[in-house]
């Protein structure tokens, strides 16, 4: 069953994403990606890892896409496809780079077995499992993060408040009598 | 489930490269970095089951660092759709030598 979900997942991922690449409008584009984000979530929830499953769909598919959205809505971009497909040597370099791209990570890939890069994956697995059935999918993850983690997650703290300063900053309108 | 777990993000990882390499339109080269991000955060999903949940709390950190990203990206999208009324990457090409 977890096998057959894992495909469903990985083929709409999968064509989101050559959607997201090929769509014709932004807005289609944007639901591919919406798609894709959405299919990823459920792959999270396959994998144990159901608070990310959740932030994924809120923030990723929700705040952000809706943060594009409301960008190209503002632009007015809906219809301007023709000419935004780079062709020609342009086109020939990128493949290129891609098979390349391509090539190192399924080297790096055949490398991985199911015993995992550390040989005791069934251990680590029985572990988590233990953790979540004892403080629940969101303590597992605030236990660290609010202990080890925590200069991080203050850190991150102060990123977002520069990332919201810098974001009211850029997009403010140029005063004109302000002499700019 | 850990192999095509990491194939999968490789596949997401290139199709996300390929369009930030063929596209024009800088909104959609946004979303493509956001794939590329997603692809990682997939490959570090699937290796937390192996690794522990360090793999799980990077995700986290992914997340509000792609948040941090697209509120300025996009603030800098606006501020250059408004200098140059096209958010076409090859019209803005002053720093290009």
């Amino acid at each position: 069953m977890t096998e057959i979900l894992f495909v469903l997942f990985a083929v709409v991922a999968t064509g989101g994403a050559i959607g997201v690449v090929t769509g014709r409008s932004p807005v289609a584009s944007l639901l591919f990606m919406v798609a894709t984000l959405a299919s990823l979530a459920g792959i999270f929830v396959l994998f144990e890892a159901h608070f990310l499953a959740a932030i994924q769909v809120l923030v990723y598919a929700g705040a952000i896409m809706v943060l594009f959205l409301f960008v190209i809505m503002l632009l007015n971009l809906g219809h301007d496809y023709r000419a935004d497909l780079k062709f020609g040597a342009w086109f020939l370099l990128s493949l290129v780079v891609v098979g390349l791209t391509a090539g190192v990570l399924v080297q790096g890939l055949t490398g991985t077995d199911e015993a995992g890069p550390r040989g005791d994956g069934a251990a680590v697995a029985a572990a988590l499992d233990a953790a979540v059935a004892e403080k629940g999918a969101v303590g597992v993850i605030a236990d660290p993060l609010f202990t080890d983690y925590v200069v991080a997650f203050e850190l991150m703290g102060l990123l977002l408040l520069v990332a919201i300063v810098a974001a009211v900053v850029l997009a403010k309108p140029r005063n004109p009598e302000a002499g700019e | 489930m850990l192999t095509p777990a990491l194939y999968l993000s490789a596949v997401l990882f290139v199709v996300g490269t390929l369009g930030v390499i063929v596209r024009r339109n800088a909104i959609i080269i946004f979303l493509c970095i956001e794939l590329q991000l997603n692809a990682v955060n997939l490959a570090f999903v699937a290796l937390s089951r192996y690794t522990g949940i360090e793999g799980q709390l990077y995700v986290f950190f992914v997340m509000t660092v792609a948040a941090a990203e697209a509120a300025v990206g996009l603030a800098i999208i606006i501020s250059i759709f408004r200098h140059y009324e096209t958010v076409n990457v090859d019209k803005f090409n002053v720093l290009k030598w």
